[in-house]
C-alpha cells in the first residue's frame, strides 16, 4: 500500500505559490486591465479639462464638495494627484473593487472551477485569505495606478514645484510627493472594508454578475444615505464617511483625528465581513 | 493493512476508532444521506464499498444520486446523516489529508477559458498546498501528454472542445500519483476513439494500482472496465458487487430457433425448462437446472424437432439493471 508511505505534507512556503497564480490570474484578465485603463484615464480627462478651463484665461470654477484641490493644479501639477484620488475615491475605485471582490468567490463558483479547486484541495479557509489578499493587492495597486497616471499627466500639462498645504505652509517638491504617496496609500486602505463587504457578497450566491451588483448598489446606497442629514446618527458607521479624510494629510501639521477614525472603522468591517464571508464559505455546499 | 476484506460485514458498526480504510476498502459509507435545504431526499441511507485496486462502477440514471454522493465524498457538501471514509479517514473532516492522494472529475470539467490549457493546471496545481512547485511544470506536460494534449496546451481553454475540454479535465486529475480516481462520466463527449483511449487510460491506472471509481450511465462502459459496479436509484443502493457476479445475478436464457415452434416448445418444457416463450420460429426459455445442453439439445432431434439454432445468450449487465430497478433506464422523476 503506497498510502504510509506517500503522505504528502504541505510546506509554508508551497501555500503562497496559490497566492501568486491568483494574483497573476486576476491581473492579467481582460477585464482587470480595463479597469485599471479606466482608473488611468480619469485624471487624463480632468488633467486636459483643467487645462482647457484654463487656456481661455478664465480660472477654474470652484470644484463640488471635494477638497478644493482642483483651483491649484494650473500652479502645481501635483495637485492633480489629490484631485483625481479625491474624483475616483466616491465612485470609481470602489466600484471597480466591488467588481473584483464580488466576482472572487462567486464566479469561480459561477464557472465551476470552485469545486476544483477545493478538491485540489485549496483549502476553504485558505482559499478565502488568497482571495482576500488579492483583493486588497488590487486595491493598492488600482490606487497606484490613479496616482502615478495623474502625476504623469500633471508634469506634463502643469509647472512641478514647492507648493502649498491647505494649512498654508509652504513645502518643498519632495516633501509633497511624499505626501503624495500617503494620500494614495490612505486611499487604498480606505477601500479595506468595502474589500471585505464584496467578498462577504460573494459567498453568497453562485452568479458572478449578482455579487459585482449587490456590491455595487451596496456602495452607491451607502453614499445616498450618507447625504441624508436625519440620518446622521448612524453615518458614522458608513464605510465610506470619512474616506475623504485623506485630506487631512495636506495639513501642516497632518490632523490625524478623522484619518484615524477612517483606519478603525475599515479594520472593523474587515474583521465583521471578514468573519461572515469565512463562517459563510467554510460551512457552504459547493453545489455548482 | 493486514485484514482480510472478506470478514467485514456490511454496516455493522466498526468497534476501532481509527480504523483506517474497513477492511480492504478506500471509500466506505454508512448510512449516508443527503436531504437538500428544499426537503428533496437525494441520497438515502448509502452503505457503500469500493475495494482498493478495484474498478469500480457507478450506475444509475441521471438524478438518483450519484453526483451528490460524489460531491460528499469529495467534501463539496455536509452529509444530513451517515458517514463516510475516503482512504480510512473521516470526510469531509480530513479533506486537506485526504484530497491530495485523490484526482476527481466531477460532473464535467471546469476551466478558466482566458487561461491557456497549461495554465488552467498550473494554477489547480498551485492549489495544492503539497504540490512541489520545483516539479510543477513537468508534471503539467507529463499529464497533457498522458491525455493526448501536448500539442493543444498553449490554446486557450475558451478555443477547446467539448472532449478537449473533458481531456483536460483528466489531466488535472493526474497530476500527481494519486491513490484513487474519482471520475464522474469521464468520456462525456468524446468521440468514439476518445472513449477508446480513455479507458485504455482508465485499464492503465487501475493497473498501476490506482483505485478508480467511475460514474456512468453507459453499460456497456462499466462492463467493459470495471471489476465491481453498484447500481443507484432514486438515491438508494440496490445493490453492488463484482461485475460478474451481478449479471449472474439474471441467468440466461436458452434460445433454440426452429420451423417447429410448438414441438420444441413442448419437448423443452419435458425436459425441465421453465417460463418457455414462443415467437415466430424463435423458443426461448430458463435453461433447466440440473441438465446439461447437449442432453437438451439432444432430446430436441430425438423428438424430430429441427433445430436451425441452439444457445444461451449471455445476460448483459443491462439486463440485470432491469431486473434490479424494474423500470429500465430512464431518468428519475
Amino acid at each position: 500500500m503506497s498510502r504510509a508511505e506517500a503522505v504528502r505534507t504541505p510546506r509554508v512556503l508551497w501555500t503562497f505559490g496559490f497566492l501568486r497564480n491568483e494574483l497573476w490570474t486576476t491581473f492579467r484578465r481582460w477585464r482587470t486591465l480595463a479597469l485599471l485603463g479606466v482608473l488611468a484615464a480619469v485624471p487624463i480627462l480632468v488633467g486636459i479639462a483643467v487645462k482647457i478651463e484654463t487656456g481661455d484665461g478664465s480660472g477654474p470654477g470652484g470644484g463640488g464638495g471635494g477638497p478644493a484641490f482642483i483651483s491649484q493644479i494650473t500652479n502645481n501639477g501635483l495637485f492633480l494627484v489629490f484631485t483625481a484620488l479625491a474624483a475616483t475615491l466616491p465612485f470609481f475605485l470602489p466600484m471597480a473593487i466591488g467588481v473584483i471582490a464580488g466576482d472572487a468567490i462567486a464566479g469561480e463558483a459561477n464557472a465551476g472551477t470552485l469545486r476544483y479547486l477545493l478538491v485540489a484541495p485549496a483549502g476553504r479557509t485558505r482559499l478565502l485569505l488568497t482571495k482576500y489578499a488579492t483583493v486588497l493587492s488590487f486595491c493598492l495597486v488600482a490606487t497606484l495606478v490613479v496616482a502615478v497616471s495623474a502625476l504623469a499627466v500633471g508634469a506634463l500639462l502643469f509647472p512641478l514645484g514647492d507648493l502649498t498645504t491647505i494649512s498654508g505652509t509652504r513645502i518643498s517638491f519632495a516633501e509633497g510627493l511624499g505626501r503624495a504617496l500617503l494620500i494614495a496609500l490612505a486611499v487604498a486602505a480606505s477601500l479595506v472594508g468595502m474589500a471585505a463587504l464584496g467578498l462577504f457578497v460573494s459567498t453568497l450566491t453562485h452568479s458572478g454578475i449578482a455579487a459585482m451588483a449587490t456590491t455595487v448598489g451596496l456602495l452607491i446606497t451607502v453614499q445616498i444615505l450618507d447625504q441624508i442629514p436625519q440620518l446622521h446618527a448612524i453615518q458614522p458607521y458608513f464605510f465610506s464617511h470619512h474616506w475623504l479624510s485623506f485630506a487631512d494629510l495636506m495639513r501642516d501639521p497632518v490632523y490625524w483625528d478623522d484619518l484615524v477614525k477612517n483606519l478603525g472603522l475599515q479594520a472593523l468591517y474587515a474583521a465583521v465581513f471578514g468573519s461572515a464571508a469565512w463562517a459563510r464559505f467554510t460551512t457552504k455546499d459547493v453545489a455548482s | 493493512m493486514g485484514e482480510p476484506s472478506a470478514a467485514e460485514p456490511e454496516a455493522v458498526p466498526d468497534p476501532r476508532p481509527d480504523a483506517r480504510g474497513v477492511g480492504d476498502s478506500v471509500i466506505h459509507t454508512r448510512a449516508l444521506t443527503k436531504r437538500y435545504r428544499g426537503g428533496q431526499l437525494a441520497v438515502d441511507g448509502l452503505d457503500l464499498t469500493v475495494p482498493t485496486g478495484s474498478v469500480f462502477g457507478f450506475l444509475g440514471p441521471n438524478g438518483s444520486g450519484k453526483t451528490t454522493t460524489i460531491r460528499m465524498l469529495m467534501g463539496l457538501i455536509e452529509p444530513t446523516s451517515g458517514s463516510a471514509r475516503v482512504l480510512g479517514r473521516p470526510m469531509p473532516r480530513s479533506a486537506r489529508a485526504v484530497l491530495p492522494h485523490v484526482g476527481a472529475l466531477i460532473e464535467g470539467p471546469a476551466l478558466y477559458g482566458f487561461l491557456s490549457g497549461r495554465d488552467n493546471l498550473l494554477r489547480y496545481d498551485a492549489a495544492d498546498p503539497t504540490a512541489d512547485p520545483r516539479t510543477r511544470h513537468t508534471r503539467v506536460a507529463a499529464a497533457l501528454d498522458r491525455v493526448g494534449l501536448a500539442a493543444a496546451a498553449g490554446k486557450k481553454a475558451k478555443a477547446y472542445s467539448l472532449g478537449m475540454k473533458q481531456r483536460l479535465g483528466l489531466a488535472a486529475a493526474l497530476l500527481q500519483p494519486r491513490e484513487l480516481l474519482v471520475l464522474d462520466e469521464p468520456t462525456n463527449g468524446l468521440d468514439p476513439q476518445g472513449m477508446r483511449e480513455i479507458r485504455a487510460l482508465i485499464r492503465e491506472l487501475a493497473s498501476d494500482g490506482t483505485t478508480v471509481f467511475l460514474s456512468s450511465h453507459l453499460l456497456d462502459e462499466i462492463e467493459q472496465v470495471c471489476s465491481h459496479a453498484a447500481v443507484m436509484a432514486q438515491g438508494r443502493l440496490i445493490t453492488q458487487g463484482p461485475v460478474a457476479d451481478l449479471a449472474a445475478g439474471t441467468r440466461g436464457r436458452l434460445v433454440v430457433t426452429t420451423p417447429d415452434p410448438a414441438d420444441a416448445a413442448r419437448v423443452l418444457k419435458e425436459q425441465g425448462a421453465a417460463d418457455v416463450v414462443i415467437a415466430d420460429d424463435r423458443v426461448s426459455a430458463e435453461p433447466p437446472q440440473d441438465r446439461d445442453l447437449a442432453d437438451v439439445n439432444s432430446a430436441l432431434v430425438t423428438a424430430g424437432v429441427r433445430v436451425r439454432g441452439f444457445g444461451v445468450e449471455r445476460a448483459s449487465l443491462e439486463d440485470a439493471f432491469v431486473a434490479l430497478t424494474g423500470e429500465g433506464f430512464d431518468v428519475a422523476g
